[in-house]
């Protein structure tokens, strides 16, 4: 292919590493963090995948990428994986996939949906459901490095039960301010009743248009389409608003 | 030797052999876009062709209706590892648009409203591989599917289908798109899986 040279960092990013799984965290009913040893992981920056490969005995292969749940840490890496009921990789990586087995990896992938210590404007990140996880590493970056760049969390979410990250959360960061909405149940006393995302509530928990902040939307594609188009409405420029959408993909 | 992870099986085989390497099939149509949804309004709407040399062909969105059209049933395959097979689509062919064009280039760079773009050989745009697509499984094309108009390319990953489509630059050189600076091929064909640079 003509064009198609090879820098020499990204031909070592897309070597398919063999991840050894560490540990692994029970985050709600459904979801669960796997911490893998990955030897050689060259680093990421918060907001970047990997893909995951799994190949059975007689050779039938697949692929899913994940979103990085993890400031960047050694060669220790950390995913956040939602089982989904049908699925054909996810419920494998949740219930089956046991302390020291293999899976192989590659990566860190994705240059867009990106937070980089440099950039120094406010920015808001709104998280649906499992969505939440490549905001985590952002939040979790931030925090690693003492970055005092204003944050500010837009998180949607079923219920308390499906809280990712909870008692993480929950924890002083000064900087960051945390907004919470339940779309079905809330806690007990909570102001706002369960609903979807509103344009008040980005307008309340987000920043002002004219602070010009950079706006992180991760969730499902209803999620997005519906947090994206009130941000423009609300006066947020398309080009600082970027997206990354969770399919129903299993 | 890829490693083997113990206890996985995987699904049921497709049995018709039409999953490239490191796929699956879904029923569904998922959604992968960088930013917001544009909002691109038909009287406003344009397709333009421009050559290496200046030239200018452009059809609105009533000249556009006017072509004929094709009705191409296809397998999408996305890089973000999704295969949909036979999806029924509505659109003006390439080679229907191509046809007045005179021009010498060798590369294409697709451009949609909302900035997006991608890049291609010319020669993967011609030869009945490429439509730009108004309709989809009869109805027409949601704007979150790229509506009103997509470049269809269905040889290649899905981003290379670009949404919202506003035309198309003819060049003498390649130039790379926006998925392709951050690192996806420049080319992309599932079958090879060729879903990043180097591959």
């Amino acid at each position: 292919m003509a064009g198609a040279t090879v820098p020499r960092r990204l031909g070592e990013r897309l070597r398919w590493r063999a991840a050894r799984l560490t540990e692994r965290v029970t985050e709600t009913g459904t979801a669960r963090t796997l911490v893998f040893d990955v030897p050689g992981w060259p680093g990421h920056l918060a907001g970047q995948h990997v893909d995951v490969r799994l190949t059975a005995e007689d050779g039938y292969s697949t692929q899913r990428s994940y979103s990085l749940a993890s400031a960047p840490d050694g060669e220790s890496v950390a995913l956040t994986v939602q089982r989904l009921e049908d699925g054909e990789v996810s419920p494998y990586l949740t219930d089956e996939l046991a302390v020291g087995d293999l899976v192989e990896l590659r990566g860190p992938v994705g240059g867009w949906f990106v937070w980089r210590t440099e950039q120094k404007e406010p920015i808001l990140l709104v998280g649906g459901g499992s969505g939440l996880v490549p905001l985590m590493a952002m939040i979790r970056t931030r925090r690693a490095v003492s970055d005092r760049t204003p944050f500010r969390l837009l998180y949607s979410v079923r219920s308390p039960d499906d809280q990712l990250y909870t008692a993480e959360l929950r924890r002083d960061d000064p900087g960051l301010d945390k907004t919470y909405l339940y779309t079905r149940s809330t806690p007990e006393h909570w102001p706002r009743p369960p609903g979807h995302v509103t344009a008040s509530d980005l307008s309340t928990g987000g920043w002002p248009p004219d602070f010009e902040p950079t706006c992180y939307v991760c969730g499902s594609t209803g999620f997005v389409e519906t947090a994206a188009g009130l941000l423009v409405a609300l006066g947020h420029h398309p080009g600082r608003i970027r997206t990354e959408r969770f399919g129903p993909s299993a | 030797m890829p490693i083997i992870s113990r206890g996985f099986h995987g699904r049921a085989r497709d049995p018709r052999h039409r999953l490239p390497p490191g796929q699956y099939e879904t029923n569904g149509f998922p959604v992968l876009s960088t930013g917001p949804t544009p909002a691109v309004h038909l009287d406003q709407w344009e397709f333009t062709i421009r050559t290496e040399t200046g030239a200018r062909h452009s059809w609105d969105w009533t000249q556009f209706l006017a072509l004929p059209d094709e009705t191409p049933t296809v397998d999408l395959h996305c890089v973000t590892k999704w295969s949909k097979f036979d999806t029924d689509w509505q659109g003006v062919s390439l080679d229907v648009l191509l046809e007045d064009v005179e021009t010498n280039a060798d590369y294409a760079l697709v451009r949609s409203y909302g900035d997006y773009t991608t890049n291609m050989p010319l020669e993967d745009l011609v030869d009945g591989q490429a439509w730009i697509a108004y309709r989809y499984d009869g109805e027409e094309l949601d704007p979150e599917h790229g509506g009103p108009a997509r470049l269809l390319i269905p040889h290649l990953y899905f981003w290379k289908s670009a949404k919202w489509v506003r035309g198309i630059q003819l060049l003498m050189e390649e130039e790379r798109g926006f998925w392709e600076t951050y690192g996806y091929h420049d080319y992309g064909d599932p079958w090879r899986e060729q879903r990043y640079q180097g591959d």
